[in-house]
This record gives C-alpha cells, structure tokens and sequence, in this order.
C-alpha cells in the first residue's frame, strides 16, 4: 500500500551464514508489531538489515516504503527515506555531543533547506524534558560513558527529533528501570499516535502493557513461525518458546 | 652628485648593499647579520659561540630522515623573508587553491603567501599594545627587545635551550631574527590571548624565529603563533627555539598553530623551565610541512609545579610528523600530562615520541602520558617511543597508548542517522581531536576543523 512498509521474502546473510531465512512483514503508520524469539534467532539481524549494515547482506527479497525500494540504498538514504534503528547496544562516539550530531544529522537530512537552528534546539530540548534529561545531556559525547538507560533515552531522543515514518527498536526496554520505562514508553507511544509505525523487538510483555501491539511475531531461526495479538506474547512470557524448538 | 651626498646615499642604503641575500653559512655571514643589527657585543660572541657548536654537533641520529636538508642552499638572513614569493603568479596553485578553499579574503590570502611585504599592525592594534603597556607588559619583537631590554634579554636568553642542547638550537642561536620577546610583570594577568591579534603576522615569523617568554611570579599569558592557513616559502628550513621561564605561581599557555608548506623541514626546540607551584602548558597543532620533529619540553624545577603538553599532528602525502614531549620532574609533587593524537592519511606518517624523567629526590609526582594514533587508511603509519624513567619515591604514572581506525560500527551508527559517509567520517575525525581542539580558541578551532576536513578529503573510505 501507499504509505506501508514493506518486507517481503528477506534473507540475510552475515559473511557466509544464512541469519534470516525469508521475511515478510507488513507494517502500517501508526501499527506496532512486536517481535519476540530466544536469543540468537535473528532479531538484531532483521534491524541491522533493515537500516543496511554492510556486514549484513540482503540474499533475496526486498525492503520498501511506499512505493520506494530502500533494500538497495546505503544507512544514510534508508534514514532519510523514513526509517529509524534503535540499537540494542548503541556504540558511543568520543568527542562528539549529542547536540552538535543531532544538527549535523537534521541538516544533512533537510539537504538544500536550512535548519532553523533555535526551533530545533527548542525540540531538542523539549524532547529531553519530556523524557526526563537534563539540558547538559545534549553537551554529553554521544553515548559516551552513559548508563544503559541514559542510552536508551538518547535514542528515543534521536528517533523525535530526527523524524522518522517507521522505527525498528531493538530491546528499547531492555535493561530499563520502571520509571525509565513508563517516561520512555510515553515518549513513543505518542510518536505512534501521530503516524509512527514501530518494529518493537522485546522478549518481556512489560512495554507492551504501555504500548498495546497490533500484532506479535515469533521469530525462531530466522523465520516467523506464528503471528498473533497480545495473547501470544502473554503466552510467550509464560511457556516460553519451547513449543517452538 | 658630491662625494657627501654619494656618501650618505650609501649609508642609507647600507642595509642592501651589506647583507645581500646569499645562501650558504660562514662566521662571516654570522658577524655580518650581527653588525647589521648593531648588536652588543655579548650576543656577537654568543651567535659566533653558537656557530661553532652548530659546526661540531651532530645531526640527530634518529627519527626523520633529515639527508633533505641542505645547509648550503638556504638563506640565513634577509631584510624582507627570503623566500617568499615575488609575485603572485609566483605561488603555487595548490596553495592559492587552499585559501580559497578556508575562505579567505584576497588581501590576506597575498599576504600569507608572502607577496604583499608590509602590514603595520601598529596602526591596527596600536590600541592593544597600549592597554599591555599601561600594565607593564613588555612585547615586542626580540630584535627590539635586545635593543631596549638587552640586561633582560642577556639574562634568559639560552638560559633554558643552550646553543649546545641540539645542532638546531645552536644554528638558530647563532643566526636567529625575528620571534616575540615578552615579559608580563608580577602578578599581572593578561586576559586575551596575546598573539591572536597579530596573527596576521604570522607569516613574517621567519625561518630561525627566537623567542622569549618570562612570566613573572604570579602572573598569567596565554601566547599564540600560527595561523591555519598554509604558509608559503621556497626556503626549506624552519628552525625556531622558544624558551619560556614562568616564575613562582605563575602560568603560561602556549598555543601553536603550524601549517608551513610541504617542502619545509620544521625542526623546533621547545622549553619551559617551571618554577614552584608554576603552570605551564604547550598546544601544539602540526598540519604542514614535509617534516616536522618538535617535542615541547617542560623542566618542572620548583616543588608542586606543573606541566601540560597537548599535541596535535597530522600527516598526509609526503609528510612526517615526530612530535611528542619531554618533561623532566627536578621538584617534588610536581605533576604533569602529555597528550598527543595524530591522523595519518594518504600514506602520511606520524610518530609519538615521549621522554618522561622524574629525579631521584622529586617525590609524590603525578605523571600522565596518552597518545593515540589514528590512521585512516593501509598506506599511511604510526609509531610510538615512549621513554620512562621514574626513580622518585611515591610517584603516580599512568600511560595509555592506542592505535585505532575509523570503526566501522561508529561509522554506521551516524550513517543510520541521515550523515552522509565522508560526513560521518569527519565526524569521528573531529571527536578524536576533541581534546586537543577544545583547549585551542573557538575561532581557530572552527579554523582547524575545517583545514582537517579539507586535508583529509577523499582520503577515507
Ligand atoms: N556480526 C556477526 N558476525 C557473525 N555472526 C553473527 C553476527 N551477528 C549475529 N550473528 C549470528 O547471527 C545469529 C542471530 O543473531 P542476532 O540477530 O543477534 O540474534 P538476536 O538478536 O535474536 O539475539 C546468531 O547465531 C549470531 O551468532
Ligand atoms: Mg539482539
């Protein structure tokens, strides 16, 4: 459809190894599908594919927005073209602050078009409110020497104010405190309520009772083996995946 | 015309008709640039002293290959800079290319590159040195501060790099010209950073610049030389002593920004002698030059005194930069910290090169020694020679040393964000400098940025 974004029929590869064995996926603005699957099962592989990490090579099938073919851009194009990584362990870049790398990034996104410096800036510093930062964060290195949930918060930070039309986020709550959570979850599910569509990879029902999914996937070797609503990541969280194996 | 007139017409002209430009060095050449200045006799005996040590030393044994350089085919002394372009037309393209490139304006553009000889910043910032005078502060070019302060200038002059402590030293002893003499009174705090004004000037430092800083007790100047724009000269040596003294309480900044054309071999002494509780510290940017060896040094003599050394190097096609630091612990409780990062690309080469000594009788010293590498490609190199000696009682020493490339991981993270490749690339770049950059004043830092983008262009990925 118009606006979706489309996976169909994704298999990955990371140097010789097939990760990702044909995906197909179909997200709405404004949807959010969880994903869920025992370690190792390819989630952070269907992320990194998707936003084009070198080391991870698309074999066969394709990513779209719209009617516009992402799977063959370089990570610059695809984020510009709308999609968003939270990364599961964002790397931190010494010597360079949040504030300054989120104008560069904004810029470069707008291409000919100036930043209005002062209206980002007082975005930038809404956002952080709202998710509970303190101004001196945006002077911090970029992920340097910050706490797991610092980091997560950085992310959620860098998904508003760059803009995106679909997030993949990759254990967003992993690691996070109750408190962290709640302000975290708010953030997004506002995001979500004016257009976003999100790919929630998560093993816990926890942010799902903040942000109600459309739809659960279970990913097991590289495949979907069931979809379903909440109720299966409720029966998730309860059996686990052992009727998968 | 009379035989007067004849007369006084050559005594004006003397200047020209004594010391026409002429390579190559001799005691002759060296009593001449003496007698042309009407020096004392003392700093005579001390250039021809000098001369002699220059005779009999050695060329360093290690590092850079320095066979390049020829003693025989190059000016000592001129009037006006030898070496610089006549013309125009004269500077090379890829020079005039860079200028316009970093943005600037025409007029300084001929200026840096030698062309255009006079700038009277007198008139320009005649109002600066007026509000330095009021509180004592002596400065000044050395030729004139030899003229009007030559008791001071004997005193300190060698006092902290003798003509014997490397064959460069005692060249530059024996013919230097030119270099800043500045002398800040007790207690006086001089709060803009000094040479910032005059940096239009830079380009007229000279080839064998000497320069003397004394801080008094208690007192505070931050000096800074260069400029980020490439500094044309046919003339392929530089070799500069600065010696600074900062007296009890005391502190001194030194920042240098050098970017010398790629055919010059950029071999500098430079130390300070730090005495009780006395700060001192050297920002050392190296971006030109074909090859550079400069190791600031800091002899930290009085109990609690304290030394910076910040270095930042990088090397592209054909460049060599060995740089590091030395600084000697003579007190104790005295602590100090070198920092150096280099970038090497486009099969450029950069080495650390760091000598840390604490005596025998300085206890409870604090020593910090990190450098990193950063190389941006297979072709270009780094090494590292650090020395450590520490026989003081109770001293603290940590040394981190790293070799690193762009990561690929960073790289994707910015990507992922919308940053172009080569942006991406800068940015990682410029966060590695950081430390080095922020110690270094705004408008320079912008300055140095974009040089290091411009340097570095099509060099990554
Ligand atoms: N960079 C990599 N190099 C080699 N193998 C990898 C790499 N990243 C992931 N893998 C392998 O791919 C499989 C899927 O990993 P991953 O996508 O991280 O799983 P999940 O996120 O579901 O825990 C695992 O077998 C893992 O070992
Ligand atoms: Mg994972």
């Amino acid at each position: 459809m118009e606006n979706n974004l489309n996976i169909t029929g994704l298999v990955v590869n990371i140097e010789s190894k097939k990760i990702l064995n044909g995906i197909s996926l179909t997200v709405k603005p404004g949807e959010v599908h969880a994903i869920m699957g025992p370690n190792g099962s390819g989630k952070s592989t269907l992320a990194y594919a998707l936003a084009g990490h070198p080391s991870y090579k698309i074999k066969a099938g394709g990513i779209k927005i719209g009617n516009k073919l992402l799977s063959t851009l370089c990570p610059c194009e695809r984020s510009r073209s709308g999609l968003f990584l939270g990364f599961q362990n964002p790397i931190s870049i010494p010597g360079v602050s949040l504030g300054n790398f989120l104008r560069t990034a904004k810029s470069a996104r707008l291409r000919k078009k100036k930043l209005d410096l002062l209206a980002f800036q007082e975005e930038l510093e809404n956002t952080s409110d709202a998710l509970r930062l303190n101004k001196a964060f945006l002077e911090r290195p970029v992920n340097d020497g910050l706490s797991g949930g610092e980091r997560k918060k950085s992310e959620t930070l860098q998904l508003v104010s760059l803009g995106a039309k679909f997030a993949i986020l990759d254990e967003l709550d992993t690691g996070l405190d109750v408190d962290a959570l709640k302000i975290i979850s708010k953030v997004l599910k506002d995001e979500v309520e004016k257009g976003l569509g999100v790919i929630l990879i998560t093993h816990y029902c926890r942010i799902l009772d903040y942000i109600k999914p459309d739809k659960v996937h279970i990913l097991v070797k590289g495949k979907i083996v069931e979809s379903g609503g909440f109720e299966l990541a409720q029966r998730i969280e309860k059996d686990g995946y052992s009727n998968f194996d | 015309m009379d035989t007067q007139t004849l007369t006084n017409e050559i005594s004006s002209r003397k200047k020209k008709i004594m010391l026409k430009p002429e390579k190559g060095i001799s005691s002759s050449l060296v009593e001449q640039i003496s007698d042309y200045k009407s020096e004392p006799e003392w700093m005579r005996n001390y250039r021809l002293k000098s001369f002699e040590v220059f005779k009999e030393k050695k060329m360093p044994a290690w590092g850079p290959d320095l066979s390049g350089v020829n003693f025989d085919d190059i000016y000592y002394y001129s009037q006006s800079s030898i070496g610089e372009a006549d013309s125009w037309e004269e500077v090379p393209k890829q020079i005039k290319d860079t200028y316009v490139k970093l943005g600037i304006p025409e007029a300084e553009q001929k200026y840096l590159a030698g062309v255009k000889a006079q700038w009277d910043s007198e008139v320009v910032y005649g109002s600066v040195l007026k509000t330095l005078k009021k509180k004592g502060v002596v400065f000044m070019s050395m030729d004139e501060g030899l003229e009007k302060y030559p008791d001071l200038v004997r005193r300190f002059i060698g006092s902290v790099v003798p003509p014997e402590d490397n064959k460069f030293a005692a060249l530059n002893s024996a013919v230097w010209s030119g270099g800043s003499f500045l002398y800040v009174p007790k207690g006086v705090k001089v709060d803009m950073p000094l040479q910032a004004y005059f940096r239009i000037n830079a380009r007229r430092m000279g080839q064998f610049e000497r320069t003397l800083i004394v801080a008094d007790e208690g007192s505070f100047v931050h000096y800074l030389e260069g400029c980020t724009s490439p500094i044309y000269t046919s003339n392929s040596l530089h070799a500069g002593v600065v010696e600074i003294i900062v007296k009890k309480g005391a502190r001194v900044r030194y920042t240098t920004v050098q970017n010398w054309s790629k055919n010059v071999y950029n071999l500098v002494t430079k130390r300070a002698k730090v005495e009780e509780e006395g700060i001192v510290e050297w920002v050392d940017f190296n971006g030109g030059s074909k090859v550079t060896m400069k190791y600031p040094s800091v002899y930290l003599v009085g109990k609690k005194a304290r030394g910076d050394v910040l270095s930042l190097s990088m090397a592209g096609a054909g460049q060599y930069q060995d740089t590091g630091g030395k600084v000697l612990h003579l007190a104790s409780e005295t602590s100090s910290r070198i920092i150096s990062k280099s970038i090497s690309y486009k099969g450029g080469r950069t080495s650390y090169r760091g000598l840390v000594r604490v005596a025998k009788n300085a206890k409870d010293c604090k020593v910090k020694v990190n450098c990193d590498a950063l190389i941006l490609d297979k072709k270009s190199r780094s090494d590292t020679y650090p020395v450590m000696s520490i026989l003081g009682k109770g001293a603290f020493v940590e040394h981190e040393a790293s070799v690193s490339k762009i990561e690929e991981e960073k790289l994707f993270y910015l990507e992922s964000r919308g940053l172009g490749k080569s942006d991406s690339e800068m940015m990682i770049v410029n966060g590695f400098i950081e430390p080095i950059t922020r110690e270094i004043p705004f408008e320079y830092a912008i300055e140095l940025n974009r040089l290091v983008k411009l340097e570095m262009e099509g060099s990554m990925g």
